[in-house]
């Protein structure tokens, strides 16, 4: 069970050139924990002297079965799942599950729940962005960027933590609404984020932006025509850093993303320095989000009053028997689906992260899928990699920043 | 030690050579970079700024597990990756230590299927188990101060006969 499979030249012959079979192109592997492939993805790399000829990614190294473990939970049970498929954008796959589990079973959101979700999930935006930030720094050898950008990513776990009890796998999002509301402490912890960061995006600027050797490592390397991203299906930073005007937060809003006023940063080169600045600017957007979110946040109950669906609040069980019903018939044996299908999708910070579920009739999914972007994101790093030297390799992967929970699943 | 005391101040210490060896492996005990999953971006974290492993001896994290002392395991590991870390045990030299980090890797956490190896000690052998989906930093640092006082409790010929 333990012994590594041997995988003989003639198994991986139809996947190199001539040039590689004759000898004269060198095969070269390169993970499955090389520190700058962002997990474990292992990539066989055909290389012509320091020149990248052809690189083909082997994937599967982090297959958790997450799909089919959520199959056979109920609809409320099956969410903490979710958490761990990108866990770089935990309370976003909450939200992307639990819109697709409230379209199917028609369930309402009231306004105050939908706010605090909009700036839950802006936040998280921003972490997985300084995660990205972080490790792209750290493989181009810029290593204090890593230790700033985790500074900051601390403040929003403790406001995360706040919130839930929990710094990463929060499952804050419910179905119908949120798991509590926020405590009275979220608004100062917020405010004091959103004051500090906008002066710290400068920072990372001012470290990184236009500095010589990292805009030598990333301007020009791996460009991606605006053709090429819409073949490939790529979504997320790298098609915006692409030309393509594309984002489901304006595209197709949910969650009331239509009432705030933001900008998406669409630019056109499509390296991986119009990637890095892309994501930069997302930054400061996301603040924008955050800031028009935290000052209408609106009063009302954060979970929706449907009973059939919610479980009752902790307080009523105690008084009324229906509700001590409702409780325990939710949590045995979850609340039945309708029989049907139905996909929805939200902007994560990787690019359109969408849920296709359908229901039997039961109390859990028949199936569901999730269209995860790092996926479709990682198809295009051949394309980018071609005719780059190794070391370039490093920079486009951090570039197109993918996550190996998201696209193993 | 205490000859010192009746010595005084001539900067010698008597101990043992076991002590010193001990000593010695905890205050730079190298961990293996590389990370499996959602934990790892928790040692990450742990790494960083804020919690700073590096004040007990591993401000070094080396790529290579010929350089390594520690393998974090830092994630779930499936079926697939499951000989690969095996292999990485294996090339690490000796004497060599593992955390488990997390419940995926102390016990497959909540994802008993297929998959996933219900504990990374069907692979490898496993020195101190971290729990918590993920643990935090401040518990990955409690494991890492766990080890080192097995480590402290180590005799020398236990390691000749192992
Ligand atoms: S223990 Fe939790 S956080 Fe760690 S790898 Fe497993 S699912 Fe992820």
């Amino acid at each position: 069970m333990t012994e590594l499979q041997e995988v003989s030249f003639d198994d991986i012959k139809h996947l190199v050139s001539e040039r590689a079979i004759s000898g004269e192109n060198m095969l070269l592997n390169m993970g499955p924990q090389h520190p700058s492939t962002h997990g474990v993805l292992r990539l066989l790399l055909e290389l012509d002297g320091e020149t990248v000829v052809n690189c083909i990614p082997d994937i599967g190294y982090l297959h958790t079965g997450i799909e089919k473990n959520m199959e056979a939970k109920t609809y409320q049970k099956a969410e903490v799942m979710s958490d761990r498929l990108d866990y770089m954008n935990t309370t976003g796959n909450n939200l992307a599950y639990v819109m697709a589990v409230e379209k199917l079973v028609d369930l309402d959101v009231p306004e105050r729940a939908q706010a605090i979700r909009v700036i839950i999930v802006e936040l998280q935006r921003i972490a997985s962005h300084l995660i990205f930030l972080a490790a792209t720094g750290l493989d181009l050898a810029a290593q204090s960027i890593f230790l700033y950008c985790f500074r900051e990513r601390e403040m929003i776990l403790d406001i995360l933590e706040l919130c839930s009890g929990q710094r990463m796998m929060t499952t804050y999002l419910r179905p119908g609404g949120l798991w509590r509301d926020v405590p009275p402490e979220f608004d100062g912890a917020v405010r004091d984020f959103l004051k500090i960061f906008p002066k710290r995006v400068d920072e990372y600027e001012a470290l990184l932006t236009k500095n010589p050797i990292f805009v030598d490592r990333m301007a020009g390397i791996g460009i991606l025509t605006r053709e090429d991203a819409l073949t490939y299906g790529v979504t997320g930073p790298i098609l915006r850093a692409s030309g393509v005007d594309w984002d489901l937060r304006k595209a197709r809003p949910y969650s009331g993303y239509e009432q705030y006023d933001f900008d998406v940063p669409v630019l056109t080169k499509g390296d991986s320095y119009a990637r890095y600045l892309v994501r930069i600017e997302e930054f400061r957007q996301s603040v924008r989000i955050i800031q028009q979110a935290m000052d209408k946040l609106p009063g009302g109950p954060v979970r929706s009053e449907n009973r059939k669906f919610v479980p009752p609040p902790r307080s009523e069980i105690g008084v009324s028997m229906e509700a001590l019903i409702h409780h325990f018939k939710l949590w045995t044996e979850g609340f039945p689906a309708p029989k049907a299908s139905i996909y929805s999708a939200v902007e994560s910070p990787r690019g359109e992260l969408g849920v296709f579920l359908e229901g039997d009739g039961g109390p859990k999914p028949y199936r569901i899928h999730w269209r995860t972007p790092s996926f479709e994101n990682l198809g295009v790093l051949p394309v980018l990699a071609k005719g780059h030297f190794v070391a370039d390799l490093v920079a486009i992967i951090g570039s197109i920043d993918i996550v190996l929970g998201d696209i193993d699943r | 030690m205490g000859v010192e005391q009746k010595l005084g101040d001539m900067g010698i210490v008597t101990t043992t050579l076991e002590q010193v060896v001990n000593w010695s492996r905890t205050r730079a005990m190298w961990p293996m970079l590389f990370g499996l999953a959602c934990c790892a971006i928790e040692m990450m974290a742990a790494q960083a700024s804020n919690y700073d492993m590096s004040r007990f001896g591993m401000e070094l994290m080396r790529a290579s597990p010929r350089q390594s002392d520690l393998m974090i395991v830092a994630g779930r590991v499936s079926k697939k990756m499951g000989p690969v870390v095996r292999r990485l045990y294996d090339q690490m030299p000796e004497p060599q230590w593992a955390i488990a980090m997390g419940d995926c890797a102390s016990c497959g956490g909540v994802f008993n299927n297929y998959a996933i190896f219900q504990g990374v000690d069907e692979v490898i052998p496993v020195d101190v188990y971290v729990a918590g989906c993920p643990p935090r930093p401040e518990a990955l640092i409690h494991g890492v101060l766990t080890l080192y006082e097995k480590v402290g409790g180590e005799k020398l010929k236990d390691a000749v006969n192992r």
